[in-house]
Parts: structure tokens; C-alpha cells; sequence
């Protein structure tokens, strides 16, 4: 039993092409990734409005404002 | 060099790991600027230099006896055989090999790129440390882990004949285990003896960020790191050997680039498998550090890292789950880690190098369970067992002996800086003559105005 579908290599690598653990589980792989692609775009826009509203509500005064301005 | 076939192949390895020296000290200039970046400004001269003096220490160290260590070791020695002598012997400091030789075209970038993974792990110590070690201290660990350990465990589980991987078929690639974990375990190890920094922990346990004086040239710093890890993992691979240099079972004529294993692999694979690995990595820590910058960059180093092990054989997709898991995993350890034992590490070394290494060479056992360790017969089959002895003797290679080391230098008082000099600043008598020297220049041009 081998994931890479190989268990020694006396082969001839003229014959050999994927190596890589898990061959024929492809499509599982790529439906994984597409979706953790796509989630993480859902929940780091999530996160930047929670973090502007959060600046908003506790951080925002005109005197705040200035100081960063002047901060430059 | 017989025929020209041969002429050709020898040149090209001999620059192909000419090129990866060259790239890896970017990891140094990375280093550099990261652990300056992360200092206090009262403490960044000497942590730059702290750094900076890892070059010549483990140079010449490395030189003297660290690569003689590497065959010399193969066999443990007295667990598949004796010590080796004889092949080590042309890695002696006087060996003919060991100069410049008409014959050998290869010893010296070979070596070169060796001493360049030992420059590497001992940098890795250097940034958890930093602001209250003595540099004497820091430099004799860095000679203990960069020109001694690191090879011993390369030599046992990082070399086609080393023992871990005939009797373990320990499977490390990139060095998750061989450089990173045990550069962690010793981190860890430094860490418990040296205590935190004055400041670090209130009263009630409670950690307190040090901020770093400049987080830009941090994140900088992490990017130049990125850059040079090219070379380091193009400096792991052989770059074309042919089944007749090899040696083992691969039969038929087609020349191939292996893994230090001499197990193919391909320049083309292990770029597929770095960068993924790196994207899952600067992803995943991105969104569980909310956005920290600091955190995002050393993810992505982290998820290399971790995908490391099995790189030379992963599906990119599979590179870059690992490389998004993994390094969660070690930022909660980290904080974990602060919390409970008040350990002050100040840059997430004992995280990014020391869990993400473990955890990948166990995650490469499971993952690549049954492969082939080796082109040679009777070798083990990789894994999860081997694996995780292997990564078990990897991070206590490192956590060992430098407890021990760091506990005999604080007995003899060369550990740590006095308090008086930490809270001056270790800089504090170069800024004082700076600051003199700049006020009689302004006064002496002020008198000429």
C-alpha cells in the first residue's frame, strides 16, 4: 500500500508521471480549495466590516481625526 | 571530468548550487532586518550584530568539523553501523577536497550550501531571544546548533545513507524536521533558561506586547526570507543525476533531479508546492490574527514550512491545505504556549519553526504513508510511525542539549545581560557617544554659522 501509488522505485522513470499522493482524488481536491477560496473572501469582508464599524462607533471624533491627520 | 557529458553535468551542478549560496543570503539580509525591526530601537545595534556575527562563527566552525559530521554520522554511530571514518575523512579540514582542486568541482558549493542551512538554523534561535542574551552566549549556542546538531541530524535522517532513513524511512524533503524543528527545540530550550524580558509579564501573569519599532522592516524582512528560501529549497534537491549515478533500483536511461534521497523529484514540482503552500499559509493566518501583518507574513513562512517534509511528492491542493492548517495550529500554540508557561518568545520562533516542523514531518508520514524512503533496496517505507519518532528525535536534538548548554552559561553568569544594561538599552554606550558626537558637530558648525 502506497498513497503515491508507488512502494520502491525500481521503475523506469520513462514510465513514471504523477506522483503525488491521493491520484484520482483530483476533482475532491480542487472542489476543496475553490471553496476555501471563496469562503475566505466571504469572511475577510466580514471581518473588515466589523473592524471599520468598530473604528467608527469607539475610534471616531473630530479631535481624534486631527490628531491623525497631524500624524500625516 | 571524463567525457564531455560529464564535463557538462559536473559545471552545471557546480553552478546550480553557486546560484542557491547566492540566494540564501537573502535569507540573512531577511534575518537582519527582521530582528532589528522587531528590537526596541536601545537594543538594535547589538541585535543586528548578534545576528550578523552567525556568519563567522559557524564559518569557519563549519569548516573546521561541522561538515565533516555530516558522513561521519550516518550510521548514528552503533545503530546501523559503526562510525565512517573513511568517506568522512575527505571532509577534514586538511583533506585536498577541502581546498581548491582540480579534481573536485563539487566540495566546495556543496559544502557552501550546507553551511548556509547551519547559518539558517542558528538564525532561527537568534530572533526568540533577542534584547536580553548575551551575544557570547548566543554565538557559542549558534556554534552548538549550526555546526553540530543540526549536521548530526542531517547526517542521521537528512543523508541517502543515514540512518533514520533506512530504519524510520524518515521522509524530510525540505528540512521541516532536519533545520526547523530542531532549530525551534533549541529556541524553546534557550527560551526557559533566559526568562522573558523585564516588562513582558504584569504581576498577575498576564502577557504585554513589546511592539516593534518598525513593522514595516519586519514584513520586509519576512519577504526577503521568502525570496532566499528559493535557494534553499533548490539547494536541497540533486539537479540531474543519472540511474547509474544513483546507484539503486531506478532502472532504464532517463536522467532525473532528486530529493537528497535521491528519490525523484522535480524543480518544477517543488515550485508548484512552495508557493501553494505558502498562498494556504498567508491565507489561513491572515484571517485568525485579524489582518496582523507580522502574523500574515510569518504564516505564509510557516506554511512552507510545514508542507516542507513531503513537498518533493504533494499535490499542490494537498500543499496548500497543509501550509494553511498547520500554522493555525502553532499560532494558537504560541499564545498557548506565552499564557500558560510564560515562555517570551520574540518573534514566533518556537511556532513557525519548531510546531509547524514537527507537525509537518508527522503530516508527511501520514500523507505519503507507504512511499518509497529511498531508491535503495532494503530501505523502510515512509511512515506515520518513523515519522513521528523522527520528528520527536529532531526537536529533542535541539531541546536537549541547549537546556543543558544555556543552563551551564547561566551557572557561569555569561547568559543573560545584567538588568542595569537591559533597561539601559544594549546600545545605551554606543548611543551615548553618538549622541555626544552629534551635538559637538552641530555646536562646532553652529559656531561657524
Amino acid at each position: 500500500m502506497s498513497t503515491i501509488g508507488y512502494s520502491n522505485w525500481a521503475v523506469d522513470l520513462a514510465n513514471v508521471g504523477p506522483i503525488y499522493p491521493f491520484q484520482g482524488w483530483e476533482w475532491a481536491m480542487v472542489i476543496a480549495a475553490f471553496a476555501f477560496w471563496i469562503i475566505w473572501h466571504i469572511v475577510q469582508i466580514a471581518q473588515e466590516n466589523r473592524e471599520y464599524a468598530e473604528d467608527k462607533s469607539k475610534g471616531y471624533s473630530k479631535e481624534h481625526a486631527n490628531h491623525s491627520i497631524d500624524r500625516y | 571530468m571524463g567525457n564531455n557529458l560529464d564535463a557538462l553535468t559536473t559545471v552545471f551542478t557546480e553552478f546550480y548550487y553557486w546560484v542557491t549560496v547566492v540566494f540564501m543570503f537573502l535569507i540573512h539580509v531577511g534575518f537582519c532586518m527582521y530582528e532589528v525591526g522587531v528590537s526596541r530601537r536601545r537594543n538594535h545595534m547589538h541585535t543586528l550584530m548578534k545576528n550578523t556575527m552567525v556568519i563567522p562563527t559557524i564559518g569557519i566552525t563549519f569548516y573546521l568539523f561541522g561538515w565533516w559530521v555530516y558522513t561521519a554520522f550516518i550510521n548514528g554511530p552503533g545503530i546501523t553501523g559503526p562510525m565512517n571514518w573513511e568517506a568522512a575523512a575527505a571532509s577534514l579540514p586538511w583533506s585536498q577536497t577541502m581546498a581548491p582542486n582540480m579534481q573536485d568541482h563539487i566540495t566546495g558549493v556543496f559544502w557552501a550550501a550546507f553551511l548556509l542551512f547551519s547559518w539558517t538554523t542558528a538564525s532561527i534561535v537568534s530572533g526568540s531571544i533577542i534584547e536580553r542574551m548575551r551575544s557570547g552566549a548566543f554565538w557559542l549556542i549558534a556554534v552548538l546548533v549550526g555546526s553540530f546538531l543540526w549536521i548530526l541530524d542531517a547526517s542521521w535522517g537528512w543523508h541517502p545513507n543515514g540512518w533514520m532513513v533506512k530504519v524510520l524511512g524518515y521522509h524530510d524533503a525540505y528540512a521541516s524536521g532536519v533545520v526547523h524543528a530542531i532549530a525551534g527545540g533549541a529556541a524553546l530550550a534557550a527560551l526557559i533558561v533566559l526568562g522573558p524580558r523585564i516588562g513582558k509579564f504584569a504581576a498577575d501573569g498576564t502577557p504585554r506586547d513589546i511592539p516593534p519599532q518598525n513593522p514595516w522592516l519586519v514584513t520586509i524582512g519576512i519577504f526577503l526570507i521568502y525570496t532566499g528560501f528559493w535557494g534553499f529549497y533548490a539547494a536541497c534537491n540533486i539537479p540531474i543525476i543519472s540511474p547509474e549515478g544513483i546507484g539503486g533500483q531506478i532502472t532504464g536511461a532517463t536522467w532525473t533531479a532528486t530529493t537528497i534521497y535521491f528519490t525523484p523529484t522535480s524543480l518544477s514540482a517543488i515550485t508548484f508546492n512552495f508557493i501553494l503552500a505558502l498562498c494556504g499559509g498567508m491565507l489561513a493566518v491572515y484571517i485568525i490574527s485579524n489582518g496582523d501583518a507580522f502574523w500574515t507574513y510569518s504564516g505564509g513562512l510557516a506554511g512552507i514550512i510545514a508542507a516542507s517534509a513531503g513537498n518533493d511528492l504533494y499535490h499542490p491542493i494537498q500543499a496548500f491545505f497543509i501550509g494553511a492548517i498547520v500554522p493555525c495550529i502553532a499560532y494558537k500554540m504560541h499564545y498557548f504556549v506565552e499564557r500558560t508557561f510564560k515562555i517570551d518568545d520574540a518573534v514566533g520562533a518556537v511556532a513557525v519553526h519548531g510546531y509547524c516542523g514537527f507537525i509537518g514531518v508527522v503530516v508527511a508520514g501520514f500523507l505519503l504513508w507507504g512511499a518509497p524512503s529511498s531508491p535503495y533496496e532494503g530501505y523502510a517505507a515512509i511512515s506515520p510511525w518513523g515519522n513521528f519518532v523522527g520528528a520527536v528525535i529532531m526537536f529533542a536534538l535541539g531541546f536537549v542539549p541547549v537546556l543543558i548548554f544555556a543552563r551551564l552559561l547561566d551557572a557561569a553568569g555569561l547568559l543573560r545581560v545584567p538588568r542595569e544594561v537591559e533597561l539601559l538599552g544594549l546600545d545605551y554606550k554606543s548611543h551615548a557617544a553618538y549622541e555626544e558626537a552629534v551635538a559637538a558637530v552641530q555646536q562646532a558648525e553652529k559656531n561657524a554659522a
